[in-house]
């Protein structure tokens, strides 16, 4: 594997990180968005808040790490795709900022009114932001970014069939994603009701999902006949029925109502296999005209970036590995009764 | 500037009100993140020490304290977290022309950066929620990566930026990068000055920023334990990095004037080349002059090069298009100095009693000028970075590249600025609010973000 493919395929493990974490959490706000009413919707809206509170802020850094990434391996075609596209990046932006302030905002807010105020916004930029990022993929998936600053439309370059089903298709995937983490999560709670209305939200998502990528794959066969053909055939192939194996077993247990907790897995493997299957779809070509290798950086760049990362997981990944599960372990007692002031406690 | 000279800015401004419009919404960004991060590098240092007083004392107000900056820091970190996301957007949406070229030079700091964000964001996930789910020791040890990534982080980022004020470590071959060493490019000679610079300016930032908090808390009338080591707590450090601020900021202009001769003479006003230059303070540049200013005889020259003699290069070396706008570059440079002389001054009043008398000043007007220190800290970070930024232009990139070159050529550029400002409005007011109800919040919960014990009287 040659540096500019080991650096791909760095980034595109950020990105599938990314959309399976960070994209549920925005599925945990189209969630909160659908709960109803302010009484009705609160256990709903008090088991997303509890799940995602802790995670989201490391969860949101795949992005960064994503965006960073872009520019620094294939800098020519981040700026063609921030500069064609910048009108769906900015309002993914505006989205982002949205979600994250109103929901931190929301957590310390004691009245009802402000809370309701931050929750929506919360939960409508939840649904608006993974839609916009989802027509940016589909752009650069029917090569409607050309080479170049600003060389593209910017209005036809993601008000497409491709980029409209892509962004419809995210939304589905965040919420779908949600659902499937947070019937386990409400089943270890030991709420049964919640953990049957999850579920079942699990259940219809996933088939509306199924039924959005049959369809983009029409669509894509009508507006990106290069894309569906190698997606369709050879090497893409066998992650596309990767993909859809995953997606009908999830629906399977789904329906049975068992191992939950293997559904998390199921479902996270067909929402990779679709993004692997588009992205050695469309290897090695990144933009129209475009190869891997016209728009990586130098290898110096590369194997330095590498390297740090490398050195960067060594510590991420036990952190990262201890922040879920200090999250996801049923909650103990306090660790010190009541951190009250403990005069005879000075063991430092 | 002549008139002449600001009309043809103007006129020029309006041929390319993309680029206006692109260098006020990254002003703006930026210049909203930047005391959110400055909170985000300092809060986490002064809540743990006195988390770890409280634990070590069992003074149950150190205690209090540390909970009451927690949750503060929970709130603060999500808004710097966004809206430092959208910068790395402004990048790429801003800025393609610079990134497309040399975002792989600056590649390997952004990406050291994402590591040490991701490291800050996992355990202040872990700080916040878990306070009551891992023993005192444990839980302050938590506090540490956050303390050392928060401080990494700031210097990588600002190391992306000295290099476009010293970009070195590349070589190009018909506009384009051929060869890059990384390492070079980030440990650039700017690098040093300019990190430790931002560093401590991050924990004067936080340190004076929640000293006003409750110096406004104290004038009243709330005189309690509780309210004076709110206030003594961050404000000493705050005052103790002070001192050692103005020597870096010393060190910092000598780099300047050696390495960045054209923005020295826009921080100073100086037009001329000569020898024995006199300082201005105050003045406006008018028709390539410095008017109305006071004048110490030698004094930049001294300054500078500590040489009463030694020359100093004018604006009038380089043609009229490569200088940077004068008067903000001048003005920025003397507010930043100022309020940096004021805080000494503040910081000495208070070191002065205490040594003597153990005890706060008596006079209602030290903890008048203390409320004041917040923002007065806010005002000197934002004016170095428009002496930083606003002094390098008309480049992006310093005797590289042009802002203008770099600037993205969409015509709705402008549109997506009004956008951006009207969200900054309603955030600055939202978080503003937010943060004020906090304050204002009597319960103190045990564990800053958990709702289930959200409802815990502590006081």
């Amino acid at each position: 594997m040659s540096l500019p493919e080991a650096m791909l395929a760095v980034l595109w493990i950020g990105l599938t990180a990314y959309v399976l974490f960070g994209g549920a959490d925005f599925g945990g706000g189209v969630w909160d968005l659908l709960a109803g009413t302010t009484r009705r919707g609160r256990p709903q809206r008090d088991l997303v808040e509890h799940s995602i509170g802790p995670v989201w802020e490391a969860n949101h850094v795949w992005l960064i790490f994503v965006i960073v990434l872009l520019w620094t391996g294939i800098p020519p075609v981040f700026a063609a795709i921030a500069s064609t596209l910048y009108i769906p990046l900015t309002l993914a932006a505006l989205g982002i900022i949205a979600r994250g302030a109103a929901f931190a905002f929301r957590k310390v807010s004691v009245e009802i009114w402000q809370q309701r105020l931050f929750g929506a916004t919360f939960a409508f930029s939840s649904l608006a932001t993974p839609f916009f990022l989802g027509t940016v993929a589909g752009a650069v998936a029917s090569g409607r970014v050309p080479a170049g600053i600003t060389q593209g439309d910017t209005v036809s370059s993601w008000l497409n069939p491709t980029s409209l089903i892509s962004g419809a298709l995210a939304v589905g995937t965040a919420a779908y994603l949600a659902a499937v983490y947070l019937t386990r999560d409400a089943q270890r709670a030991g709420d049964a009701p919640l953990t049957e209305a999850f579920r079942r939200r699990a259940l219809v998502t996933g088939f509306v999902v199924g039924v959005l990528s049959a369809a983009g794959l029409v669509v894509l066969h009508a507006d990106a006949p290069a894309l569906y053909s190698k997606l369709t055939s050879g090497s893409a192939l066998p992650l596309l029925i990767l993909s859809v194996a995953s997606g009908l077993v999830s629906l399977a247990l789904l329906m049975w109502g068992r191992h939950l907790l293997a559904v998390r897995l199921t479902a996270a493997l067909a929402v990779a296999g679709l993004l692997w299957g588009w992205g050695i779809a469309q290897y090695p070509r990144l933009l129209p005209g475009v190869t891997l290798q016209d728009a990586a950086a130098t290898d110096t760049v590369l194997s330095a970036s590498l390297i740090c990362l490398a050195v960067g997981a060594v510590l991420l990944l036990p952190s990262l590995w201890w922040l879920y599960a200090t999250f996801q372990r049923d909650h103990p007692q306090p660790a010190e009764q009541a951190d009250g002031p403990t005069h005879g406690d000075s063991g430092t | 500037m002549s008139s002449t000279a600001l009309m043809g800015d103007v006129l020029s401004a309006a041929e390319a009100g993309g680029l206006g419009a692109a260098r006020s919404q990254m002003a703006l960004s930026l210049g909203w993140h930047i005391i959110v991060a400055c909170l985000g590098v300092g809060m986490p240092a002064i809540t743990v020490f006195a988390e770890w007083r409280g634990h070590r004392t069992g003074d149950v107000h150190y205690r209090l304290l540390a909970r009451r900056w927690a949750k503060a820091m929970g709130v603060l970190f999500a808004v710097g977290a966004v809206s430092g996301t959208i910068l790395s957007f402004e990048m790429g949406l801003l800025w393609p022309g610079m990134m497309g070229t040399y975002g792989q030079v600056i590649g390997l700091p952004f990406s050291l950066e994402g590591i040490a964000f991701f490291i800050e964001a996992i355990f202040l996930g872990i700080y916040l929620y878990a306070w009551d789910r891992l023993p005192p020791r444990q839980h302050m040890l938590t506090a540490l990566p956050i303390l050392v990534a928060g401080v990494a982080s700031a210097f990588f980022v600002v190391a992306a930026n000295a290099w476009m004020q010293q970009p070195v470590g590349f070589q190009m071959r018909g506009g384009r990068v051929v060869a890059v060493d990384p390492w070079e490019a980030m440990f650039n000679p700017a690098t040093p000055p300019q990190t430790v610079h931002m560093i401590l300016a991050a924990f004067m930032v936080a340190g004076f920023l929640m000293a006003s908090v409750y110096a406004v808390a104290m004038l009243r009338g709330r005189r309690d334990r509780y309210h004076r080591l709110g206030f003594l707590v961050p404000f000493t450090i705050a005052a103790l990095v002070t001192p050692v601020q103005i020597g870096v900021g010393d060190w910092a202009a000598h780099f300047v004037a050696d390495n960045q001769p054209v923005k020295l003479a826009a921080m100073e006003g100086v037009f001329d080349t000569a020898r024995g230059v006199p300082l201005h303070v105050g003045g406006i540049a008018v028709d390539g002059e410095m008017r109305y200013g006071l004048e110490i005889p030698r004094g930049l020259s001294l300054l500078a090069h500590f040489d009463p003699d030694a020359q100093v290069a004018g604006l009038n070396e380089v043609p009229a298009r490569d200088r940077p706008p004068v008067n903000i570059t001048h003005w920025a440079f003397q507010i930043m100095v100022g309020c940096g002389f004021a805080l000494l001054a503040l910081s000495a009043w208070l070191g002065l009693v205490w040594r003597r008398r153990k005890r706060l000043p008596g006079t209602r007007w030290f903890l008048r000028a203390a409320a004041l220190s917040g923002p007065a800290a806010v005002l000197a970070l934002e004016s170095g970075w428009v002496v930083t930024e606003v002094g390098r232009q008309p480049w992006i990139v310093y005797r590289v590249m042009r802002t203008s070159e770099a600037v993205n050529p969409a015509s709705g550029v402008v549109w997506g600025f009004v956008v951006v400002s009207v969200v900054y409005l309603v955030l600055t007011v939202a978080t503003v609010y937010v943060l004020r109800r906090l304050a204002r919040d009597q319960p103190v919960p045990i564990a800053p973000q958990e709702r289930d014990v959200a409802e815990f009287k502590v006081v």
